[in-house]
């Protein structure tokens, strides 16, 4: 789960592909996602992060991790 | 220190270029009470799915059609469609405010004498009457409104050999300048059938016609149609007074009304193209009112308006079971009830409202059912907030026909509740359990030994 090089991501959420000339918007525990992801962390270690700051068990937030690993396949986003 | 308040993270795609007009409409707006009642305290005591009226909404809807052609035209009497809810809690909300009750089938017929309705407030309409029922419905003076030849001849023979006459109105089909024209219920206008028919009658010496009756559509948008048809029944008004000297004491212009609901394939919602009952009120007492009838010959009105008087009272409560993602990236969402429950899914575009506060997030989804069935989509598209297994939603304009057509189909039907006037709740039917379900079954003898074990 590694992010292209080229895409420009905003702490608002805001992701530009300027390979594919295509923007994006996410939540804001989509952008922190990203932005862990710009910094090479491994899925467990977003899970204990994510977690550790909001209401949500781990077991559910692995699954939205996934689905959401899915639509950046899905924008070609990830490498 | 306390947790922040989560969201399923979401990334949506920003497009660049002409605005759609015919945009969805995103529904943030939370519906967390419906009448000062909390939705999570109704599906906590009641569970989820679960059907909600408001008795409240049931009257003013009902106050004010009445007010609305009272005020135009001196002599107006509502008869409440027992096929589009006759729930009998229902029921009595309408005879309570003053309605008669208008029934299409035997049982019908029998749930409004239960309900207290005096047999000679009852209008019995429909193509299917057996003899028993007409012959019951003659003797306790009940308005027959007459379908098709046979059942005249039926009606004429059953009142012959049992010395009754019947109080009767036929109903009338004909061209009201709208597409699909509904031609087979009654006796064809144009083509002189209903005048065969009304001759017929007023020389048969154990009939009284009484009435003259038309049904001209469902869900119509077009007052200028109810215009034609309220014509078209002065018409024969005048004319059987002229011919047989004989006053028609009532005109019956049926139901039809729309609600405010948006029909599936409509561009724009129901509530900014749907006539108002005002303008269906104009359009028909400007006809009666300017045919020239005296005044002590204007006929009264009856209307069967059923819809447009209960769809926007009821509720339909559910939750999430799941979320995922189609092949095509689509959010699916699939809900604790489908096209089982909410019948007029296959008519609608209903307006669903989450039950609890969500961020500003939305992504389109479809809203599936839980039936094991394709078939079974509640929304085809909707952009709706990050819903999530467990929470809550509010169908809406669900009052009407769904709690008729239901269908016991894979799930059970669930409760229905009131929510009186003063906001206190009631169960009005209970949810189904198997042992409802298999109450009238029966197992042959050589089927009851168990094969497998």
């Amino acid at each position: 789960m590694k992010l292209k090089k080229n895409i420009a991501t905003s702490a608002e959420g805001f992701i530009f592909n300027p390979g594919t000339g295509d923007s994006f918007s996410t939540n804001p525990i989509g952008a922190e996602i990203i932005s862990l992801l710009k910094e090479e962390k491994t899925p467990p270690m977003i899970i204990d992060t994510i977690c550790a700051k909001y209401d949500i068990d781990p077991i559910q937030f692995e699954r939205d991790l996934d689905d959401f690993k899915s639509q950046l396949v899905d924008s070609n986003i990830l490498d | 220190m306390e947790k922040l308040k989560y969201e399923r993270p979401v990334i949506k795609k920003m497009n660049a270029g002409l605005m759609n007009k015919f945009g969805t409409r995103t529904e943030y707006e939370p519906v967390t009470h419906i009448e000062g009642v909390s939705v999570k305290s109704l599906i906590k005591q009641y569970g989820s799915p679960l059907f909600v009226l408001s008795e409240k909404q049931i009257r003013r809807n009902y106050q004010s059609a009445s007010r609305i052609f009272k005020t135009r035209y001196p002599k107006v009497q509502f008869a409440w469609s027992y096929k589009t809810n006759y729930m009998n809690a229902v029921c009595r909300i309408f005879h309570q405010e003053g309605s008669w009750a208008e029934v299409v089938s035997g049982f019908e017929y029998e749930k409004a004498l239960g309900n207290g309705v005096p047999g000679n407030k009852i209008i019995f309409n429909g193509p299917d009457k057996s003899d028993d029922q007409l012959v019951a419905a003659a003797r306790n003076n009940s308005l027959i409104h007459i379908d098709h030849f046979d059942e005249l001849y039926s009606l004429i023979r059953l009142s012959e050999l049992n010395n009754l006459k019947p109080r009767v109105a036929i109903r009338v089909n004909m061209d009201t300048g709208i597409y699909p024209k509904w031609d087979r219920f009654g006796f064809n206008f144009e083509n002189g059938q209903a005048w065969n028919a009304i001759t017929r009658i007023i020389n048969s010496e154990n009939l009284d016609l009484v009435g003259l009756h038309c049904h001209i559509g469902t869900f119509m948008l077009s007052p200028a149609a109810y215009a034609v048809a309220a014509g078209k029944l002065c018409e024969l008004t005048w004319s059987i007074k002229e011919k047989f000297n004989k006053v028609i004491q009532y005109i019956d212009l049926g139901g039809g009304f729309p609600s405010t609901n948006t029909l599936k394939g409509a561009y724009l919602p129901g509530t900014d193209t749907v006539p108002s009952i005002d303008q269906f009120a104009d359009a028909i007492t400007d006809v009666i009112l300017g045919y020239g009838f005296k005044q002590e010959d204007l006929p009264l009105l009856i209307l069967e308006t059923g819809r447009a008087l209960i769809d926007d009272a009821g509720y339909l409560l559910g939750s999430v079971l799941a979320t995922k993602r189609l092949s095509d990236g689509r959010r699916a969402t699939i809900l604790d009830f489908g096209v089982n429950s909410l019948f007029t899914a296959f008519w609608y575009d209903h307006k669903v409202s989450p039950a609890q506060a969500f961020g500003q997030h939305t992504e389109e989804m479809v809203l599936y059912g839980p039936l094991c069935m394709n078939i079974d989509i509640v929304r085809e598209s909707i952009t709706m907030p990050l819903l999530e297994k467990g929470n809550h939603l509010v169908v809406h304009k669900v009052g009407a026909y769904n709690m008729t057509q239901w269908m016991q189909f894979i799930t059970l039907r669930p409760n229905i509740v009131l929510i009186d006037n003063d906001n206190n709740t009631h169960v009005i039917r209970k949810a189904e359990t198997l042992e409802y379900l298999e109450l009238n079954e029966q197992v042959p003898a050589h089927l009851s030994l168990n094969p497998l074990k």
